[in-house]
């Protein structure tokens, strides 16, 4: 016969060898009802404290996410209350940034904020920072790479600040809300999975803060370190449109269909083809169109993946698509469609468009439709820099979808007003020709030489096919030839290629002197 | 026919690629007093400088009564427009009025004859006298029916089913065939009811038109569509064109198929039925 009492000295025995203490019976129990527990959490506490908390200190990096788009109201709130509390030196980590963080230039001023790392930049920022406002260079990635360096170590995020449309107060988030008091809804939280995941430490801020347990949910509990309540994460009007509404221009509808019919005679226009569209009028369109052929050909789709509108949800809706795969959801229709319904999956950067993850999504994608500000005769494409030279777009998802898929088709008018877009050496390099396979201007097809066999099915289905060469000259013979830009010798911009390597810098633009 | 406004460069440089087969660049309606002399200068640059491909090129100028028809006719023809469009024509006279102003220019350029005319017919009094307007000259390429002033001459309005405008349109298609022109419909604005459009297009091709104006890119899709030739037509054109080229090949004056002789109206609706097979995009040139 073997007692607990008489084996009390064999556990101390183990203890001690396993260096481990010893079990003691404190028989303490809480009984009382849970549900009003269900309010509460020692995680929850103020946006001051959960930064001092977090240990953060000055020349560390912190993180966040653009769901909220130009709405967002995170950013700024968090970069002032760093300012206010005396923070230094830090390196600013966000999935993209936008006209709304002007406020930043000010942060960068005073020292608060001395590096930027992001996939865009828009409006006042931009400018300022394409002028040469920061001494370190804003080093720029694309989603997947974003993701993948993320997880590999490479941008090692210290305090990740988590914008949520609604949380309980364990850090159990979403990117919307089952509560009536639903404020700021943005659909999928894709981009802040990588930092909820490999931060040191995760804070999340909401505006619906409601009671446990938040499911289903995107970010887990286990993941968060604080909950932050706050008025208000972002103007809900700026965060996301009602449905997208059909372009009317012409020239969309033109590049639409001209897109849509590349994609018809591709040959991968097949029975479980898989895509992406962007939410540009002309990539709207041109799924409209394809719709049609879908219907008419009986030929339906796996899955359509990344920034997911309502068109997709339609087809989606209608049977045309079998599974939606979201990193970001572009409007309310695609928000409440990833809420509801399970076949409608939200997926974080690293498994949309990691080039180290083998089960990455855009390994799996057929068709992609891109836009560009400029193509070059080498195929290479730049989303980011306009013909300005300021700094006015994002890399997005461009060049990981460009890369990693079957066949990639850039949509874009060969003129924009006075702006060639067919140029010969675009301005800055984001997406490398290698991986562009079809340019879609209004006055022709380009197909990369690479890719013999699909300018013959294009030419065969009486597609307009010709030289990228003939595009470039033709955008010039209407606009003329513009003149060089006045770059300095400042690097204002780190272009980072999604496998980690430099691959571009973008030198800062000077004040034109008449 | 797209109709495209005069004083509106944005449009004027993309117009074609939406590939109607003429591009209407106005002066008239579309252009407001103050802008009369910008717009005249802006067509005849657009004219001068864009490369509109095989699209013809058709201006529709004011009126030789008012202060700008003479010099929208001098700044046009200089430019090498294709066609002059006449608004508002009501007689064969104001055509003859035309083709001397023309003629002037001409004269001037060394390059007598080039230019076509067109003419507007938007009155009753139009109506009328369309077979005189449609012969008055040899430069006549084309009557077309302005169905909004037309309907406020007859003092009437335009309805769903266009009965208003039922004996005008008979009248300029009879009169543009026994011309030896073209015969050309009216716009239809309504751009977001594209199912009346495709009716009415369906019904003026029944009635013998050679096309449709519009106002917008869009509704070039649907005229295409309703005016492509069948496949059954195109293979019968195709093999009546063979023959011809074959009776040439061998010095025959006479043209056979099947055994059946080929006689001159079945050449050319055979030849109609292929250059609109190729307008649609359904054929290709090469495939000839």
């Amino acid at each position: 016969m073997s007692t607990i009492k008489e084996r009390e000295s064999l556990v101390a025995e183990q203890a001690a060898k396993m260096g481990k203490s010893i079990y003691t019976d404190n028989d303490v129990k809480l009984t009382e009802q849970r549900l009003p527990m269900q309010k509460e959490s020692p995680k929850l506490t103020s946006l001051e404290d959960a930064i001092r908390y977090s240990g953060l200190k000055d020349g560390m990096t912190i993180s966040f996410h653009h769901h909220f788009r130009g709405g967002d109201k995170v950013v700024n709130m968090v970069v002032d209350k760093l300012a206010e509390m005396g923070f230094k030196n830090l390196h600013l980590a966000a999935s993209s940034l936008q006209d709304v963080h002007a406020p930043l230039i000010e942060h960068v001023k005073n020292g608060v904020i001395t590096k930027i790392s992001t996939s865009g930049l828009r409006g006042a920022l931009a400018n300022e920072i394409s002028r040469g406002l920061m001494d370190e260079p804003v080093v720029f990635r694309s989603h997947g790479g974003r993701g993948s360096a993320i997880a590999n170590g490479d941008l090692h995020i210290d305090v990740a600040f988590i914008g949520a449309s609604s949380s309980d107060p364990l850090g159990n988030a979403c990117g919307y809300s089952r509560s009536e008091n639903a404020k700021s809804i943005c659909g999928s939280l894709g981009y802040a999975l990588p930092d909820a995941r490999y931060a040191d430490k995760v804070v999340i801020l909401t505006d619906d803060l409601v009671d446990y347990p938040n499911t289903p949910n995107s970010i887990s509990e286990h993941d968060v370190d604080y909950v932050v309540e706050v008025e208000s994460v972002g103007d809900s009007s700026k965060i996301a449109s009602g449905a997208i509404r059909d372009t009317k221009n012409p020239r969309d509808i033109l590049l639409a269909q001209q897109a849509a019919k590349v994609i018809v005679n591709s040959g991968y226009f097949n029975d479980g083809f898989s895509i992406q569209t962007g939410s540009g009028g002309a990539s709207l369109a041109a799924v409209k169109f394809l719709r049609d052929s879908m219907i008419e050909k009986g030929i339906k789709a796996s899955f359509a993946l990344g920034g997911i509108t309502s068109h997709m949800v339609k087809l989606h809706q209608e049977g045309l698509i079998d599974r939606l795969i979201d990193v970001q959801s572009f409007d309310k229709v695609a928000a409440e469609s990833i809420k509801s319904d399970p076949m409608h999956k939200e997926v974080s950067a690293c498994e949309y468009a990691s080039a180290d993850e083998p089960g990455s999504a855009v390994h799996y994608l057929d068709i992609v439709i891109l836009s560009a500000l400029e193509a070059d005769v080498n195929f290479n494409v730049n989303v980011l820099v306009g013909s300005d030279g300021i700094i006015r777009g994002a890399i997005g998802g461009h060049p990981d979808t460009a890369a990693d898929s079957a066949l990639s088709i850039i949509v874009c008018p060969l003129v924009r007003g006075r702006i060639p877009c067919v140029v010969d050496e675009v301005t800055t390099l984001i997406t490398p020709g290698s991986t562009v396979d079809v340019i879609v201007t209004e006055y022709g097809i380009a197909v990369n030489p690479r890719r013999p066999e699909l300018a013959e099915r294009l030419k065969e289905a009486g597609l307009k096919v010709v030289d990228i060469n003939w595009l470039r000259d033709k955008a010039l013979s209407i606009i003329g030839n513009p003149a060089p830009l006045p770059f300095g010798d400042k690097v204002v911009g780190v272009v980072m290629n999604r496998d980690g390597s430099v691959m571009d810098v973008i030198k800062n633009i000077e004040e034109k002197k008449d | 026919m797209m109709f495209v406004p005069g004083n509106n460069p944005g449009m004027m440089a993309d117009a074609h690629i939406y590939g109607p087969d003429s591009i209407m660049l106005d002066l008239e309606d579309s252009v407001s007093m103050a802008e009369k002399d910008t717009a005249r200068l802006l067509v005849h640059n657009a004219l001068k400088s864009i490369d509109y491909g095989d699209t013809e090129m058709v201006v529709r100028i004011n009126p030789l009564n008012t202060p700008y028809g003479k010099k929208d006719i001098e700044a046009m023809v200089k430019a090498g427009v294709h066609v002059i469009r006449m608004p508002k024509t009501e007689t064969a006279e104001e055509v003859r009025e035309v083709e001397r102003e023309i003629e002037k220019v001409e004269k001037e350029l060394g390059c007598l004859g080039r230019t076509k005319i067109m003419a507007a017919i938007e009155s009753a009094l139009g109506v009328v006298n369309a077979y005189d307007i449609a012969t008055a000259s040899p430069r006549m390429m084309g009557i077309a029916l302005g169905a909004e002033d037309y309907c406020a001459n007859l003092k009437t309005q335009r309805s769903k089913g266009g009965d208003e405008l039922r004996l005008a349109r008979e009248t300029i298609v009879v009169a543009a065939r026994a011309a030896g022109i073209d015969a050309l419909d009216t716009v239809y604005s309504n751009l977001n009811d594209m199912e009346t459009f495709r009716n009415e297009v369906e019904y003026i091709k029944t009635l013998g038109f050679d096309g449709k104006s519009i106002i917008n890119p869009r509704q070039i899709e649907v005229v295409n569509e309703v005016f492509a030739p069948t496949e059954k037509d195109i293979e019968k054109a195709r093999a009546i064109v063979a023959a011809i080229k074959e009776a040439e090949k061998k010095g025959s004056g006479v043209i056979a198929l099947n055994g059946k002789m080929i006689d001159r109206p079945v050449v050319i609706r055979a030849e109609r039925t292929i250059n609109l097979a190729i307008a649609s995009g359904i054929l290709k040139e090469e495939d000839l």
